[in-house]
């Protein structure tokens, strides 16, 4: 029973982090119809320069939750001008063009990113210093640790007030229009590329915030961990349903229960033929399944036959 | 603990190795003696280095390059003369990307650019297919890294190692984990890498046989961080060690999450975990485990401290892995030349299965198949935020010594000091070693 | 000149300048660029295939690579000491076809109903799981060899003549590279043909109206389901053929050469030379197996040459070479560098 639980916290720690990263690919999705594959690499980029700040603010011995603040901030600003430029750069011109263009200078910025990060920061895994608490607690005999709890908080919490801001405030309204019908939206006083250019700050600032905590909770970064990150968050999306944002943390949450658990159980389940190899294949099942009973994932609206 | 004991030990194994392959020593090479024509331009000797300079493994692969350039600077440094002709070593670094494809794309370029010889690739992918490629032209290749045991069994006349491979890792540190860490219950994970899964395969069936039970058997692959779902099913089954076959960026968020499940079964690493970055990427939860390195400590070898200062000063960084297995397999090479007193690939191929070096890592003497001679295995413990040398086991020394006397003497010099050591050290039990010896024997063919 | 002589010196020219392309490559370059040449064949074949789908029916499958890791195992497993089998290429190679379509079948039929990015994921997952199996299937029985990949498989060979040993011709000697190029060209060219055929008739432009609209497609009589089907299997049939040519001329196949990156790549060339434009995918082919290779020969004496040394590794470069020239192409010119024509008429509408 206490290893179930313990499967069970690991799940929802694991889904937690997908589903905030899944927020970002949705956000950009629900409002443009567009996947920003290079949403993972901005998570690799906050981690980093979230990590440069820490290094020498630990050092001077500042208390370890006011460095992660600060390097928060100072990630979330890099990652949010990286986003706008992204956007201004790779995505905007491309705003009428066939569909897959923008798919392809996505995969272009995604391995830019990826580039100039390995010559920014080196080819090294870096260590992150442990500032946030980590340390165990038993519940019920599991373990569980104060960042696992923070993460899975904080997801909440964000998606929760995404949510808020699309259904309440004057923004949100906008991006809904936008997301209706750019054009509409216009005509009604919508600016749609400050809507979007703005859809993607926000979404760029969360990546900064989700690096961070990645990067706390495994200690560890790379200029490589985004893309892993980034395939695995946009696989929760598509299961919630992209472009809804309840979804997006239903879908992280579900993927990251369905990989510990298939991680666990698999091996007992198949009679020992299968292992924990096979745990992708066992979450990619599960998606291809859910979306042949609903094609728009678990969440998602029933798109029109014209989408 | 008994020294001298334990060096007769060690000459059992030498004797028993000695019978065991009994066919050796090919004919001397008539030196060719020429003579040396007036001022001419340097020879230039190329060397092709292929690693993964991008993507995941680049780390590794910068390191192995480095190493590589260091042996290629010392041989300039040392005026080396063929013929009174001076010689110029010239690297040829390629990027391939830890994939196969690259990888004969590289192969082909060294073949096109007529490379002397090649140090490489890093990764047994990359390796064997490119082996048929420098085998088909005839080009020397030593790798350094490359320990899937397929490499050298293809029967290419072309291709070394400077490392331990698989399986002979894989069995020292299966009966270690039995003999001296008392073992009854183990767990393996790989990364289901051909290393990975390569080496965990061969620890478990060495430990099965030196009467270990194996609980859990799960993998993870070489790109995953969050291991927490495989660690708690092992923790349910409560094992007294965890194997793990793999890298170290695993193997370091591997190490703290058992922590943090709280899983107190001590956790043993091969080489692909046996870096400075598992300890600065794991920080306290390091503490007490083990790894194991083909070779012995270079920090204890002669020139091992100044390797180690010089590759620091040179490039600015740490050694991360094979660093100093790349060096010594540049070295090889570079001696191979210096005997063959040529730069003919065909000529240096001649010398290579000769190859007797005292290298960073080890003493270089490769077998019939190309693979490194009753490579040492050394294995470390964390402690204090270091990897400490706690027991050499094996080491060459043995054909050499009838080879040639005066060559012996040194060899048992050589392993004085090393059982010596292992003395200093701590443990190894004697019946550890003298099992392995009558282990060795009747496998020998 | 007429037509038809106009047709028929264009042929000539094109057949003579592939013809001679290995020794003129060769010669000036060195044998590395024939076989990225080789390469540069076997990704045309794969981008046609991905082309029936993408471009043709306008099915974003991003799992392509999975019938080229079919095919290239099919090969390994009956052509190498793994079984102790040793077929010719000449009977693989068609099977390796026909079970890449089964697995395009296997692929389509459960996913008729997903579209556009919901159907992306899925073949990515697909995919994913074909590889996960190559890594995984050594136990509990060892098909695969799993990650260790098979090794010493035989060398596609004609006539009894191996295409990775050189042969003499009138005292000309024709290193194996060079003949595996003319195969692969010969191939190639043969897949060419077929896609134009393809394009041209009645399932090449029901795949059309599927893609620019599925319903009014339907409306028409279209069996919407089974054309969709069609377009799988047509496309990972190429791709079978193309996995069974790099197994042979390869001779190791392991599961590493089957990642996601090679499926985006495919699409890279697909979209970067011209969606549904036969030429355009050529080219497309053509340029992003040769570009990677041109960065990694020229970008450090290029900078030798503007700055006096080398500032950065050549090797950092050119991947971020490739990922600024993926932006650029798609900057200016959105359709591919190579549309058709129709292409370029919708463009030139939205854009007015």
């Amino acid at each position: 029973m206490d290893i179930l639980l313990q499967q069970i916290f690991n799940g929802l720690t694991l889904g937690s982090i997908y589903a905030l990263v899944a927020l970002g690919y949705t956000m950009v999705y629900g409002i443009m119809g567009l996947i920003n594959f290079a949403h993972g690499e901005v998570v690799m980029v906050g981690a980093l320069v979230a990590l440069s700040v820490m290094k020498p603010l630990a050092a001077a011995g500042l208390p370890g939750p006011l460095v992660v603040l600060v390097a928060l901030l100072v990630a979330a600003l890099v990652c949010m001008a990286l986003g706008f430029t992204i956007e201004r750069v790779a995505y905007r011109p491309l705003r009428n063009a066939p569909r897959l263009a923008p798919l392809i200078t996505a995969i272009g910025v995604s391995i830019v990113l990826q580039q100039l990060a390995m010559l920014i920061w080196g080819r090294s895994y870096h260590a992150v210093p442990p500032l946030l608490p980590a340390e165990s607690h038993e519940v019920l005999g599991a373990q569980i640790t104060e960042l696992q709890l923070i993460i899975m908080l904080v997801a909440a919490l964000t998606m929760a007030g995404l949510i808020l801001l699309v259904n309440r405030t004057k923004l949100g309204r906008a991006m809904r229009a936008t997301a209706e019908n750019p054009a509409i939206a216009g005509l009604m006083g919508v600016d749609a590329n400050r809507i979007i250019a703005l859809t993607f700050i926000i979404g760029s600032a969360l990546a900064a915030l989700a690096g961070v905590l990645v990067s706390a909770n495994y200690g560890i970064a790379h200029y490589h961990m985004g893309f892993i990150l980034g395939l695995k968050a946009f696989t929760a999306a598509v299961l919630g349903g992209i472009g809804n944002l309840a979804g997006a943390m239903v879908g992280g949450v579900l993927l990251g229960l369905i990989e510990a658990l298939g991680a666990g159980y698999i091996g007992d389940l198949t009679g020992g033929i299968l292992g924990s190899h096979y745990q992708d294949v066992f979450a990619f099942f599960v998606l291809i399944v859910v979306l042949i009973f609903r094609p728009s994932g678990l969440m998602g609206e029933k798109v029109s036959e014209r989408a | 603990m008994n020294v001298p004991a334990k060096a007769l030990s060690l000459s059992v194994l030498a004797a028993l190795a000695v019978m065991a392959c009994g066919k050796e020593a090919p004919p001397p090479p008539a030196p060719a003696a020429s003579a040396p024509p007036a001022a001419q331009p340097p020879l230039v000797v190329k060397i092709g280095h292929s690693a993964p300079l991008t993507g995941p493994q680049a780390h590794i692969g910068k390191d192995n390059e480095n190493g590589a350039r260091l042996a290629l600077e010392d041989a300039n440094a040392a005026k080396i003369k063929i013929d009174g002709r001076d010689v110029t070593f010239e690297l040829v670094p390629e990027d391939d990307q830890a994939d196969p494809k690259q990888g004969n794309l590289v192969a082909q370029k060294f073949v096109d650019a007529k490379v002397n010889a090649v140090v490489g690739h890093l990764n047994s992918g990359t390796t064997i297919p490119a082996s048929k490629l420098y085998a088909d032209a005839g080009i020397p290749q030593v790798s350094p890294s490359a320990t899937n045991p397929q490499y050298t069994n293809q029967g290419f006349k072309t291709a070394f190692r400077v490392m331990a491979n698989d399986e002979q890792q894989g069995k020292v540190l299966g009966e270690y984990a039995v003999n001296n860490l008392k073992a009854k219950t183990v767990a393996v994970i790989d990364d289901k890498t051909a290393y990975g899964e390569g080496v965990a395969h061969e620890f478990l069936k060495s430990a099965v046989a030196a009467g270990a039970k194996v609980v859990a058997e799960e993998h993870t692959d070489d790109k995953a961080v969050d291991f927490k779902a495989i660690l708690t099913k092992i923790k349910g089954k409560k094992p007294d060690l965890i194997f793990y076959g793999g890298m170290d960026p695993q193997a370091a968020p591997m190490a703290k999450q058992m922590k943090q499940l709280g899983i107190k079964a001590k956790y043993l690493l091969a080489d692909g975990g046996c870096t400075a970055e598992f300890i600065k990427n794991a920080g306290d939860a390091a503490e007490g485990h083990y790894c194991s390195l083909p070779g012995i400590p270079y920090e204890k070898m002669p020139g091992g401290p100044k390797f180690i200062e010089r590759y620091k000063a040179k490039f600015n960084a740490d050694i991360q892995l094979y660093g100093p297995y790349a060096y010594d397999a540049a070295m090889v090479v570079i001696e191979a030349v210096k005997r063959a007193q040529s730069a003919d690939p065909a000529k240096i191929l001649a010398e290579l299965p000769k190859t007797d070096f005292q290298g960073v890592t080890t003493r270089i003497l490769f077998d019939e198949k190309g693979d490194l001679k009753d490579g040492a295995i050394t294995l470390y413990v964390a402690k204090g935020g270091k990897w400490e040398p706690l027991d050499t086991i094996g080491g060459a020394t043995a054909p050499a010594a009838e080879a040639k006397p005066a060559e012996a003497m040194g060899g048992m010099t050589g392993m004085q000091g090393m059982a010596g050591m292992a003395g200093i050290n701590g443990m190894t039990g004697m019946t550890g070693i003298a099992a392995e010896a009558t282990k060795l024997a009747p496998e020998k063919k | 000149m007429d037509q038809k002589t106009k047709a028929y010196a264009g042929t000539f020219l094109i057949a003579a300048v592939l013809a001679v392309a290995p020794f003129a490559v060769g010669g000036a370059f060195g044998n590395t660029w024939v076989r990225v040449l080789d390469y540069a064949a076997l990704y045309i074949i794969l981008a046609l295939g991905l082309n029936i789908v993408v471009g043709f029916a306008g099915l974003l499958d991003l799992g392509y690579i999975a019938f080229y890791a079919v095919g290239a195992y099919l090969y390994a497993l009956l052509a190498s000491p793994h079984f102790g089998l040793h077929w010719p290429a000449w009977a693989i190679l068609p099977l390796g076809a026909c079970v890449a379509g089964l697995f395009g079948v296997l692929l389509g039929a459960p996913t008729l109903r997903l579209r556009g990015d919901y159907l992306a994921i899925v073949t990515l997952g697909f995919g994913e799981i074909i590889r996960i199996f190559m890594n995984n299937l050594n136990a509990p029985i060892n098909i695969t060899n799993g990650p260790k990949g098979i090794a010493r498989i035989d060398a596609i060979s004609i006539a009894g003549q191996p295409l990775s040993k050189a042969i003499e011709i009138a005292g000309l000697k024709i290193p194996g590279v060079y003949l595996y190029y003319y195969l692969f060209v010969v191939l190639a060219l043969g897949i060419v043909f077929v896609s134009i055929r393809l394009q041209d008739s009645r399932i090449g432009r029901a795949w059309v109206a599927i893609r620019e609209d599925e319903i009014a497609a339907k409306a028409c009589g279209i069996d919407t389901r089974n054309v969709k089907l069609l377009a799988f299997a047509m496309g990972a049939s190429f791709g079978g053929v193309a996995g069974g040519l790099f197994a042979g001329f390869q001779e190791f196949v392991s599961p590493e050469s089957f990642g996601l990156m090679e499926s985006v790549m495919v699409l890279c060339m697909v979209v970067l030379g011209g969606m549904g434009h036969i030429p355009g995918v050529i080219l497309g082919g053509l340029l992003l197996t040769v570009l990677p290779e041109a960065f990694r020969h020229g970008a450090g004496p290029a900078q030798q040459a503007l700055f006096g040394k080398v500032l950065l590794d050549p090797e950092s470069l050119r991947m971020l070479l490739f990922g600024i020239a993926l932006i650029a192409v798609m900057l200016y010119r959105p359709a591919g560098l190579w549309p058709d024509a129709r292409h370029r008429r919708e463009m030139a509408e939205k854009k007015s």
